[in-house]
């Protein structure tokens, strides 16, 4: 294919992937946490740009690919449920619960939207007193502001009608997680750009004071990512590990202190299962006791709704890089993109999704041939 | 999905208990909550997610990141209109990672 870059600031590109190489002495594992980078990465061609050696690791960062499927399970009940409005990104729509997804729910009657805020599904449950609106709200941090204020307002306004159903994931606990597990072999990341113009970078020091690696703010532009890929490499071959800011014209170390006030208030810090990866202690956010009301899985009493996962998946192990995806012995068998497992074959550019479509994700040395072939 | 588009403040006004904008990102306006923002002023920049503007951006980066987006085909998921929204996620195939952000296959 046609890489964007060959096109678009190809030559600033050329110039920077040269000087990754010119201080490149040995092989580096560096992961992007976000989707959005790995989107444009695989785009852009970013990663067939790098040295051999350099290899990258895409991360859990797509919270759709991260949400469990109970959670799944719990909209499509709801949603199915006479006099509601299920409102949800149109990301989420056709997500495959354990049977149908959320567009099949319509089909059979159910009143389900696609809204570009969170707060439009506020207006919704304005217009529609007689209806329980619903909003579906899943995401990183930087999602999490508009949901914050969505159930802000309707608590304001005391709306009685209007509910979330919540499941937000956090950057640093994932981080922790990763790097915390025996034989992990991730020597840097690329931190997300937007969840810091969100967060700020002022929770990343200790992480790369505790586990020893660089953590680069990074935008998502072709340069931007060489500029974090670049710096991260920098500071590895030089030995240091310090939390560094790529993208300094959105990020700033403090992050946006109104959102973060507002998200302390209404949401509190819980215990998250990722999907293929479990339970993550403290890495995400539920609504705390003061917005509990708005609850969705309180209000719907559907708590009792419990999907179990597949053990047999291991994309933990895969997403710390103890594991090659062929080395699952639930890969391409039990696991395939069409009936995926775990977070890394849900998505196409998951690590186990890539290797079974493409072979891509395979060791620096193989790499290293395939380049000079 | 986390992406933020950057867009141009064209007017402001007062809805209830929020301070809503006219945004305009290339083209297509939308209205933006500007709570998260309140430094911005009609005729500026600012990045925003799901509606919401979290942080101001000056012209330059707004314009070059708006034409960067496009180039990746970035915008047209993220500004559709929820009718478009609906349509375009409804013709897709049953998918656990629907989100162009991560399920982009290689042309």
């Amino acid at each position: 294919m046609k890489y964007l870059t060959e096109f678009r600031n190809g030559e600033i590109a050329q110039r920077m992937a040269r000087e990754i190489a010119a201080v490149t002495t040995r092989p580096w594992k560096i992961m992007e946490v976000c989707g959005g980078q790995t989107h444009s990465i695989i785009k852009n061609g970013i990663d067939q740009m790098l040295p051999a050696g350099i290899e990258m690791i895409h991360g859990p960062g797509c919270p759709v690919c991260v949400t469990p499927l109970e959670l799944i399970d719990k909209a499509l009940v709801i949603a199915a449920q006479p006099g509601v409005i299920f409102c949800s990104f149109g990301d989420m729509l056709r997500v495959p619960g354990t049977e149908g997804d959320l567009f099949h729910v319509k089909g059979k009657g159910g009143d389900v939207r696609v809204v570009y805020s969170p707060l439009d599904a506020v207006e919704l449950a304005v217009k529609h007193p007689d209806k329980q609106v619903v909003f579906f709200g899943v995401g990183f941090e930087t999602t999490a502001p508009a949901n914050a204020m969505s159930v802000h307002v309707a608590k304001r306004r005391g709306l009685s009608n209007f509910s979330l159903l919540v499941s937000h994931v956090l950057v640093p606990p994932a981080i922790s997680a990763i790097l915390s597990a025996p034989g992990q072999k991730i020597d840097g990341f690329l931190l997300a750009g937007h969840v810091c113009s969100v967060m700020g970078y002022w929770e990343y020091p200790p992480l790369a004071a505790k586990y020893k690696v660089p953590l680069v703010v990074t935008g998502f532009e072709p340069l931007d990512l060489l500029d974090g890929i670049r710096r991260t490499v920098i500071q590895l071959e030089a030995g240091r590990h310090e939390v560094e800011n790529a993208y300094e014209r959105i990020v700033r170390f403090e992050g946006n202190q109104g959102a973060q006030k507002l998200l302390a208030e209404v949401f509190e810090v819980t215990d998250r299962a990722w999907r293929g990866i479990g339970v993550i202690p403290r890495s995400g956010w539920r609504l705390s006791e003061a917005y509990r009301e708005f609850d969705a899985e309180e209000r719907f009493q559907i708590s009792g709704i419990h999907t179990e996962e597949s053990p047999l998946c291991h994309s933990g192990d895969v997403l710390r890089g103890v594991i090659k995806p062929a080395e699952c012995a639930a890969f391409g068998e039990e696991c395939t993109p069409r009936h995926p497992l775990g977070a890394t074959m849900v998505s196409n550019e998951g690590a186990c999704a890539a290797y079974y479509n493409y072979g891509r994700f395979i060791s620096a040395e193989e790499l290293a041939g395939v380049k000079s072939s | 999905m986390c992406l933020a588009i950057p867009g141009k403040v064209e007017e402001i006004t007062i809805e209830g208990d929020l301070r809503v904008g006219r945004v305009n990102f290339g083209g297509v306006v939308k209205r933006v909550c500007l709570d998260y923002v309140p430094e911005v002023e009609v005729g500026d920049y600012t990045i925003v997610h799901v509606g919401f503007a979290l942080s101001k951006i000056d012209e330059e980066t707004a314009l070059k990141t708006l034409e960067d987006f496009r180039a990746m085909g970035m915008l047209e998921e993220e500004l559709a209109s929820e009718e478009e929204a609906f349509a375009r996620a409804a013709a897709r195939p049953q998918s656990n990672c629907p989100d162009g952000s991560c399920s982009t296959e290689r042309q």
